[in-house]
């Protein structure tokens, strides 16, 4: 059967929405790997770059929810259309969370730089930036699952999930140690709790996006589920 | 290809008894095949709805449930359709009896060129001979249900091809309860109407499915799935998908009704 619908139009409409949510999708993934780099170079402008980006996300979230009420309110879509139109509006609003948590470490950034802190003091934003790779990485992945609307691509973002998590408890530890080693390093160590949390959230939202991909292509919703389970729901 | 599916026993599924049972019914016109090996339950006090493309054997489907079909040489239905477990195609009994308790309703208003009054009372007089006061009452609990009542109450002795389109249709839907049935048959009851009293006649058929079971065939996606609470799809003859119209707008199991209830069928 055909995929393309009788209404050309349509079709172009949905398609061109999909890509703006790509777009989206690709600023905010920049906004994250920015961010994380003007943390290890200590770099205030880097930092001020990314906080410049958000009011473009922004504006990209409220221009691409117009689109989807005026689409659902013209052509009533249905079956999987209606499921991609719904979960485009879920996804959206997932990445500009992960744009909030980018201009979070921003700020962290100028705050840490602000009050004089060098990359001397032996922090451990190196374990910072391997949160961040696998962050970044889970959120390209969801995309490209969007893009394709690859279940298997999916359900593996579901699966590496808990790396971060995992990552990110051990930086807490480590970072506890620092702090008890050293009163000195508290100030800057809770910054950076801080930004392993955003990253961790980062990564759940990247989670977020990959169930909405399988509700768009199954029709299911995997939501609150174990990874066991929803590769059982999506067999 | 061969997309032909065991439709799900909706009846089961639900607790709700099958009013409707259809089993392996096929039909032809002359040598041409219509209808192929249908079977599916249709839920007593519910609305069913018929989509699919012209052609494909919804409005024939309908027609079998009173025996519509008859009407029309070389015209055959083999299988049966059983109304409370009984086979009606097969039946001896009287016809008229038999659409006495499945009513039916047309795409275009088919008001009889008498009173709407009259319009109304005629069927009830084919069947009981009731007092004066007797039908007065029933004339009016007909037009009442048909959400048609305060329009016309002070022109009960004018023609009935004076209403408007949709009070036509609706005046059609009065004189169709008039007579009690136990289903009614809607063969796309608004595809003349205007979007107001297509709201009315939608909201009617919600207000009815308690006391009647409804089925309804529909070239109006948007309005099946407003309107029904079970969904079938058909496509050149065979039943493709039937189920909860929820599942079927939300979810389709079959591909095909996937493809036609997004306006991807070309």
């Amino acid at each position: 059967m055909s995929n393309r619908h009788l209404s050309t139009q349509f079709d172009a409409e949905l398609s061109g929405i999909s890509t703006r949510v790509l777009e989206m999708g690709g600023m905010v993934e920049s906004q994250v790997a920015r961010a994380v780099r003007a943390l290890t170079e200590f770099d205030s402008e880097l930092a001020a770059d990314v906080l410049s980006l958000e009011e473009r996300v922004n504006a990209t979230e409220i221009e691409i929810d117009s689109d989807l009420s005026s689409i659902i309110a013209r052509r009533q879509p249905t079956a999987r259309d209606l499921r991609l139109l719904i979960a485009i509006s879920k996804t959206i609003a997932n990445l500009e969370r992960v744009g909030d948590e980018a201009a979070r470490i921003a700020r962290t950034v100028q705050r840490l730089v602000d009050s004089g802190v060098s990359s001397r003091m032996r922090l451990p934003v190196s374990d910072l930036v391997y949160e961040s790779e696998l962050a970044v990485g889970q959120l390209r992945k969801a995309l490209d699952a969007f893009a394709r609307l690859d279940v298997d691509r999916a359900v593996e973002v579901l699966r590496r999930d808990d790396l971060i998590d995992r990552e990110f408890e051990g930086l807490l530890r480590k970072l506890i140690t620092f702090m008890m080693e050293d009163a000195r390093t508290i100030s800057s160590s809770i910054d950076l709790i801080f930004v392993a949390k955003a990253i961790e959230r980062v990564g759940d939202h990247a989670k977020n996006l990959a169930e909405q991909t399988i509700y768009i292509v199954k029709g299911t919703d995997v939501r609150h589920n174990p990874v066991g389970t929803v590769e059982s729901m999506v067999r | 290809m061969d997309t032909r599916v065991q439709p799900p026993r909706v009846a089961a599924a639900t607790g709700t008894r099958p009013k409707l049972s259809v089993r392996d019914l096929s039909f032809h016109y002359g040598s041409f095949c219509a209808l192929r090996n249908i079977t599916l339950d249709i839920p007593e006090h519910r609305v069913t709805a018929f989509i699919g493309p012209s052609g494909c054997g919804k409005s024939t489907l309908l027609r079998t449930f009173n025996r519509m079909f008859e009407l029309y040489p070389d015209q055959r239905a083999e299988g049966q359709v059983l109304l409370d477990g009984e086979d009606i195609l097969n039946s001896r009994e009287d016809v008229s009896l038999i659409r006495a308790r499945v009513g039916m309703v047309f795409q275009k208003p088919t008001p009889f060129p008498m009173s709407i009054y009259d319009n109304v009372a005629f069927g009830v007089r084919l069947f009981e001979s009731l007092p004066r006061i007797e039908m007065d009452e029933r004339v009016e609990w007909a037009l009442k249900k048909a959400a048609l009542w305060n329009e016309v109450k002070d022109k009960l002795t004018q023609s009935g091809s004076g209403l408007s389109g949709g009070q036509q249709q609706r005046l059609c839907i009065a004189r169709g309860i008039a007579i009690k049935p136990e289903v009614l048959l809607l063969d796309e009851p608004c595809s003349a109407l205007d979007p107001i009293s297509t709201g009315k006649i939608e909201e009617l058929i919600h207000e009815l499915k308690t006391e009647y079971t409804v089925v309804i065939v529909t070239h109006n996606m948007q309005q099946a799935a407003r309107a029904s609470d079970y969904t079938a799809y058909m496509y050149l003859g065979d039943l493709i998908e039937f189920g909860p119209t929820n599942d079927v707008f939300m979810r389709p199991t079959q591909q095909a009704t996937e493809d036609y209830i997004t306006g991807r069928f070309g």
